[in-house]
């Protein structure tokens, strides 16, 4: 039989590029990860919650996940529960406290620049009368944890602080906020979706109580994300059924990607030292290539507290949205925080936190690398950038 | 994010914008929107008459700052005036630019509002520098912009001033 017409490349035709450079809002499941889930349709689909063979084997993917899991982040594998998305680990975090502690008091302290799972949870929380505080940040979008200190009354029940932030890659200071948190008595969560796998975590170390991680960040496949739990934390599930996962995240359990998320987790693990050398030497070339090649060019987030994966600039007289479109056109897919790329038409809170006038943040673009990103492709991306810059700055009334 | 958000023509005229840039001498200019929510647009108009003695747009010009329904916006209006008399030009809807682009997503039906306001700023421009008679509806739009602006300007006074002192650079 013909095969179905497969186009022989133009030689005259300059080839599409193909650049991924948004790991910060999804990445590929490493084939190594796929690999290891090649048995779980026939072998491992069994309910954990079975009692027969099949489902003991289940079982025992999921416990064997659990363990891998506790290790990357040093607790306990008790302290592991499996969620389906980092939105959920981090509902259940903030309404899960909320709800178990009312009786302490009703006061939460969140940062500015929390992803809108966490904002809008403390947001709904808000409406159903706790009281919120929402601590400031400085123009790398650091929280300064003396006022945190500050802040926390005798009624503060938690504090939601994120390890690394999205969109602006500045790393907060988690271990200080979370030994102020400890000796004040008051539970310390941090949602380290973007950071998990990348930079190292040591939840003892850093007294955390609750930690937000995410399979899809991290090379694994999506449907599966953890909530880690210190143990003797009192928290409510948010859900409510059959028990499963200490009785906190009752539904079956996705043990495919809980399996993929923990092997993920492995390879993380395993190569983050050399990974992010790698990356952090990519990024620091974006970066100074880009402020070397394009005036009027200003990075977001800090400039050495930053995830070894993200470049975030701002560009004067550039609107994010259609800087974005030239980029796909020409195979770069990255991100941006304008408000015209987004349903709400609002510029993204973490730019407006840093002190970044709607306007200014309008003109942003991240670019998050990850596993896969070449030297080669660092390369393309200078090259292109600031002619698209230059072409929209073209047809603009702000031109100098 | 473009491939099925935005229809083809809008992306082509994102693409390759048609009559950008500086009109030089221009009898009329007109300018909407503002940088802080994230739309700036210009339109620069060049009058001739026709041999009917009608006022015609000669030539047609436009400079944006904006996402890229924006500035297809923006050249679809050109396309669509040039050459027109300055009275059926006013007659261009956000209706009509939506529909030459083959149609905007809900969320960005303003940019092709933004768009219709300039020209209408631009022949106001235009009629009111010459002392010529200006129709009522112009007048009202011009009045309601005018007023929508003043608006903005309050709310974002702050901003604006900077936006403002950036522009009379220019």
């Amino acid at each position: 039989m013909a095969k179905i017409s497969e186009k022989k490349p133009n030689k005259n035709q300059a080839r599409r590029q193909n650049i991924y450079m948004d790991y910060g809002a999804a990445t590929p499941v490493d084939p190594r990860v796929l690999k290891s889930l090649s048995r779980f349709p026939s072998e491992f689909f069994g309910n954990t919650m079975s009692l027969h063979s099949f489902g003991r084997k289940a079982k025992a993917k999921l416990e064997e996940s659990r363990e891998i899991l506790a290790d990357l982040i040093n607790a306990e594998p008790r302290e592991i529960i499996f969620t389906g998305s980092a939105t959920e680990s981090n509902n259940l975090a903030l309404k899960g406290i909320a709800s178990a502690n009312r009786q302490k008091g009703g006061h939460i302290i969140i940062s500015p620049i929390e992803h809108s799972c966490v904002k809008e949870s403390a947001d709904w929380l808000e409406g159903q009368g706790f009281e919120i505080s929402r601590l400031k940040v400085d123009e790398y979008g650091l929280v300064d944890p003396r006022e945190v200190k500050k802040l926390i009354r005798k009624d503060t029940i938690l504090v939601s602080v994120m390890h690394a932030n999205n969109e602006i890659g500045t790393i907060e200071p988690i271990e200080e906020i979370g030994k102020i948190c400890r000796n004040k008595g008051v539970y310390f969560h941090t949602d380290a979706a973007q950071s998990l796998g990348k930079i190292p975590i040591d939840v003892k170390k850093m007294n955390i109580d609750l930690l937000t991680g995410s399979s899809q960040k991290m090379y694994g496949p999506k449907g599966a994300a953890c909530l880690f739990v210190r143990k003797g934390i009192k928290i409510n599930p948010i859900l409510h059924g059959g028990g499963q996962e200490f009785g906190l995240r009752p539904a079956t359990v996705n043990v495919p990607a809980v399996y993929g998320f923990a092997k993920a987790g492995l390879f993380c693990g395993k190569e983050m030292r050399k990974e992010s050398e790698k990356l952090r030497k990519l990024r620091d070339k974006l970066i100074k290539g880009i402020k070397a090649k394009i005036s009027g060019a200003f990075l977001n987030g800090h400039p050495q507290k930053r995830l070894p994966n993200n470049i975030n600039f701002r560009f004067e007289f550039i609107e994010g949205e259609a800087l974005i479109a030239k980029l796909d056109i020409k195979g770069i897919a990255a991100s941006t925080g304008s408000a015209c790329s987004s349903e709400k038409l609002q510029p993204s809170h973490v730019l407006l936190a840093i002190g970044l006038a709607p306007q200014k943040a309008h003109g942003s673009l991240r670019l998050t690398l990850g596993r896969w990103t070449t030297d080669k492709e660092v390369n393309y991306v200078l090259e292109v950038l600031p002619e698209i810059i230059k072409e929209l700055r073209e047809i603009s009334p702000f031109k100098k | 994010m473009p491939n099925n958000f935005y229809t083809k023509k809008v992306m082509n005229h994102f693409k390759k914008p048609h009559n950008y840039g500086r009109l030089e001498k221009a009898d009329g200019v007109g300018t909407v929107g503002n940088a802080v929510c994230g739309d700036v647009m210009r339109l620069y108009i060049k009058i001739g008459l026709d041999k009917k003695k009608q006022e015609v747009i000669k030539d047609i010009k436009f400079e944006t700052f904006g996402c890229v329904a924006a500035i297809a916006s923006s050249s679809a209006i050109t396309d669509l005036a040039k050459g027109k008399t300055l009275k059926s030009a006013l007659k261009i809807s956000k209706a009509g630019i939506a529909d030459s682009l083959g149609g905007l997503p809900p969320v960005k039906m303003h940019c092709s509002l933004l768009a219709s306001d300039a020209l209408a700023e631009a022949a106001y421009d235009y009629l009111f520098s010459n002392k010529k008679e200006i129709p009522s509806d112009l007048e009202a739009k011009h009045k309601q912009i005018s007023k929508d602006r003043k608006r903005t300007e309050k709310k974002y006074k702050d901003w604006m001033e900077e936006q403002k002192k950036i522009m009379d650079k220019n």
